[in-house]
């Protein structure tokens, strides 16, 4: 799919949008971060995960990320820590922590 | 080979109907369209189109499915009046705003309350700020010229706005007149293949209609290019009529200009009351009053800069306007021809009337009375700033 | 049915960078769905939570094809999306292999109220579309007010708790029932709770040969008061204590999903969220017997309906 570059959008006037105010794109919030939103963050426990699928399927914001039928963690930029994962996994292998842990070593 | 036959205005709406042939007609009876769209399912039901017919349940129903067919990209046409008009309201300004070419025949009709199914204009005057390009046709030769050529006029790349093409219901939508019809591959040809904009339908490449528009959007420039649009179609409409005059034989001017050239008074009109108001000036000119006619056809966009050079020669124009403002200064076309005077050095003056509300019949001798006032005015050399009547009870 | 494993291979059609609010029940459930089609999607949108928070221009989170009209009109919209795919396909004008589906979203506001009208034309005109109303029990969007699907004795900003009046004080409507006797092939309840039965009834909604609904509990951390990571528990709560029973409607035959092993306590319920703290107070008893009267007595209809004894 091809990009639609809204990196300027600041300074469009009215000759620089899409006919029809449509969003000629699928997918770009993708680009936009919400991963500010937090204030703690699930952290995985590996070891007591079974890869049940629950967190991904239960995560409102896409967030945890699958690779061949594995849990392997979640999408920082976008994680708002809602902290439904945590609630949901059924071995507690994901425990919520205060984002002021993480804020010396940046987004992890 | 063009055919001549007696037919209503309605039945020319959906005789054009059928042979642009869209791909997706979604509609909701009311009177006085219903004919024409019954007639219509009828071409559907014989198979003499391949539109998917979608028999809605509301008239907001009906402008909402057009607009997700439109943006799918197919080509769309719809039909309405009055109270459908006024309950799809929202949505005009919504096709409008997603530049969809969507056409649709508007009979015009009264607006409630009290219900009346008669004919003024209130209708789709009500609708003049909703983005939608608005032809008005006097006869029902003019409403299937003016259908025909709406499509290309709303498909051009360089407008991309929706389209509604006015007759006055029951007057010319109802009563037999003499139509000249077009062959079915000459309309085919003319029309040609819809090419969208855009379209939904392809997953390849996917997009969003109608989007969130926060506080630092970009609505006010939307507007700006909805309006940059308008400017456009002032050409496009005026190639199109030129390309469907050698096709046809008949001209279509955006305003027809009725023995105006050496009058020294005039009166403006909208619709069917200007084949009378023509009689009517015919007579007086045979008297020898130098009195001529201005039939507006395309109304938005307001072609400003044509309806100045027209009308700027002569010493009084009245105009007359088939709806009304309610606690406005004046009636809706009063005040844009007003408008559209102010700036001359030396402008006539400008008088309005309001006549024929809920179907209120407008026969000669009314249109006489607004000649024969507009003489007195002229005379008295005063503008009044008070909209007068014809035909009220009063 | 398509395993979580399986599904998970599959594009996320929903990204994250939406404005959902953190927890929000709402994009739990659109995920799902779409991840069940069985071929791609292309979405219409009410006007509401989910549509102003996932297309705040230029950002749009959705990788389907997605139209948002107006607030009541979703229905009628997708149907003309729908009949334009299947004019332009059938003339030749859209590829002969192109399959798509067409899915409806919207809120209880849009469902249950202003859009009720549309919702009711579009299902009985049997256009091949699935249509869901995200259920959050009020109108989130505008500041949490009350609809047709807001149950009785709940606090809303329109119903609020005072003096004179507690809460909403009629019963709400049943919209699934309403969406059955439209006699469509496929009607469901589903909750963002149990995703392994609501996967399976989208699959069911995009594969059925007419019209599909699916009414799915979605709850809102802001409007109902609870914690933004309680939002699945409170929807199992509600299917556990049979608030929000499980069940389908496939051509016509009912069928219950899910019989609750033990009957837990509505109070348990109640107690999970702050809309419903004043129905602990002892004045506000009959009102609480009235709502578990209702639940009870639309539990006994839905056995019967089904078959199935109590």
């Amino acid at each position: 799919m091809k990009k639609w570059d809204v990196s300027n959008i600041k300074s469009w006037t009215w000759r620089d949008l899409p006919v029809g105010a449509t969003i000629p794109v699928g997918g770009n919030a993708d680009d936009y971060e919400t991963g500010g939103w937090r204030s703690e963050r699930p952290v995985l426990i590996l070891e007591k995960c079974t890869h049940c699928m629950l967190c991904w399927i239960f995560c409102p914001d896409s967030s945890v990320i699958i690779k061949d039928e594995k849990m392997t963690g979640f999408d920082m930029v976008h994680c708002k820590g809602c902290g439904i994962c945590a609630k949901e996994c059924p071995t507690d292998a994901i425990v919520m922590e205060s984002e002021e842990k993480f804020r010396h070593e940046g987004d992890k | 080979m063009p055919t001549t036959v007696a037919i209503t205005g309605n039945s020319a709406i959906a005789i054009a109907m059928r042979q642009i042939n869209p791909d997706v007609v979604a509609v909701y009876p009311i009177t006085p369209q219903t004919s024409a769209v019954e007639e219509f399912s009828d071409y559907v039901a014989q198979g003499k189109v391949t539109t998917e017919l979608i028999n809605v349940e509301s008239e907001h129903s009906a402008m909402s499915a057009c607009v997700g067919a439109s943006a799918a990209g197919a080509r769309v046409l719809t039909a309405t009046s009055s109270q459908g008009l006024a309950l799809m309201w929202e949505v005009l300004y919504i096709a409008s705003a997603s530049r969809l070419p969507i056409v649709m025949y508007n009979s015009n009709r009264t607006l409630s309350g009290p219900i009346n199914i008669h004919c003024d204009h209130s209708d789709s005057m009500g609708a003049r700020d909703s983005g939608w390009i608005q032809i008005y046709s006097e006869t029902a030769q003019e409403a299937y010229d003016n259908m025909i050529q709406a499509v290309r006029i709303s498909e051009n790349f360089d407008v991309l706005l929706p389209s509604m093409v006015m007759m006055d219901g029951f007057i010319t939508s109802h009563a037999l007149d003499r139509v000249d019809i077009l062959s079915d591959d000459d309309v085919k040809g003319f029309v040609g293949e819809h090419k969208p904009a855009y379209t939904m339908l392809d997953p390849e490449h996917p997009i969003t209609v109608g989007p969130f528009d926060g506080i630092g959007g970009f609505y006010f420039e939307y507007k700006k290019a909805q309006t940059e649009a308008m400017h456009r179609a002032f050409d496009v409409i005026e190639q199109v009529g030129k390309e469907f005059e050698q096709l046809s034989g008949r001209a279509q001017p955006i305003i027809e200009e009725y023995r105006l050239e050496d009058a020294e008074r005039a009166i403006v009109v909208i619709g069917s009351t200007a084949g009378t108001a023509k009689d009517v000036v015919d007579d007086l000119r045979s008297k020898g009053e130098k009195v001529g006619l201005l039939k507006i056809r395309l109304f938005r966009p307001f072609p400003t800069k044509r309806i100045k050079d027209a009308l700027k020669h002569l010493n009084a124009v009245g105009v007359m306007d088939r709806a009304d403002s309610i606690g406005g200064m004046g009636a809706p076309v009063y005040m844009e021809i007003r408008s559209a005077l102010y700036n001359l050095d030396t402008r006539p003056i400008v008088q309005g009337y309001v006549y024929g509300l809920g179907g209120r019949d407008v026969g000669k001798t009314d249109v006489l009375k607004a000649f024969d006032d507009l003489a007195e005015v002229q005379h008295a050399g005063e503008p009044s700033d008070i909209v007068k009547y014809i035909g009220l009870k009063e | 049915m398509t395993t979580l494993k399986e599904l998970s291979h599959k594009e996320e059609l929903l990204t994250g960078g939406h404005r959902l609010c953190a927890g929000c029940g709402a994009s739990i459930a659109v995920r799902s769905i779409l991840l069940a089609a069985d071929a791609p999607v292309v979405s219409g949108v009410a006007t509401g939570c989910l549509e102003v928070s996932t297309t705040i221009y230029p950002y749009t989170a959705w990788r389907t094809s997605l139209i948002h009209n107006a607030f009541e009109n979703c229905a009628a919209t997708v149907t003309g999306v729908e009949t334009a795919y299947r004019s332009l396909k059938k003339q030749g004008k859209l590829p002969a292999d192109r399959e798509l589906r067409f899915a409806a979203f919207g809120g209880d506001g849009s469902s249950y109220d202003i859009g009720f009208q549309s919702l009711s034309g579009a299902l009985e005109r049997g256009h091949k579309f699935v249509y869901v109303c995200y259920n959050n029990e009020a109108y989130m969007n505008t500041g949490i007010q009350r609809s047709g699907a807001t149950p009785l004795g709940t606090w809303t900003t329109t119903t609020p708790v005072g003096a004179a009046h507690t809460g909403k004080e009629e019963h709400h409507k049943d919209l699934t029932f309403v969406a059955a006797a439209h006699d469509i092939p496929y009607v469901a309840q589903a909750s963002v709770s149990h995703p392994r039965d609501l996967i399976n009834k989208a699959e069911k909604a995009f594969q059925a040969n007419g019209p599909a609904f699916l009414n799915v509990l979605a709850p809102c951390p802001r409007g109902w008061r609870h914690e933004s990571n309680l939002t699945v528990e409170v929807a199992k709560t509600a299917v556990e204590t049979k608030i929000w029973p499980l069940y389908e409607i496939e051509n016509g035959e009912w069928k219950l999903n899910n019989r609750p092993k033990k009957d837990r306590p509505i109070e348990e319920y109640f107690a999970m969220q702050g809309r419903y703290k004043h129905l602990t107070a002892p004045a506000n008893a009959e009102i609480v017997e009235a709502y578990k009267k209702e639940v009870a007595r639309k539990w006994s209809r839905l056995m019967r309906m089904c078959g199935e004894k109590e």
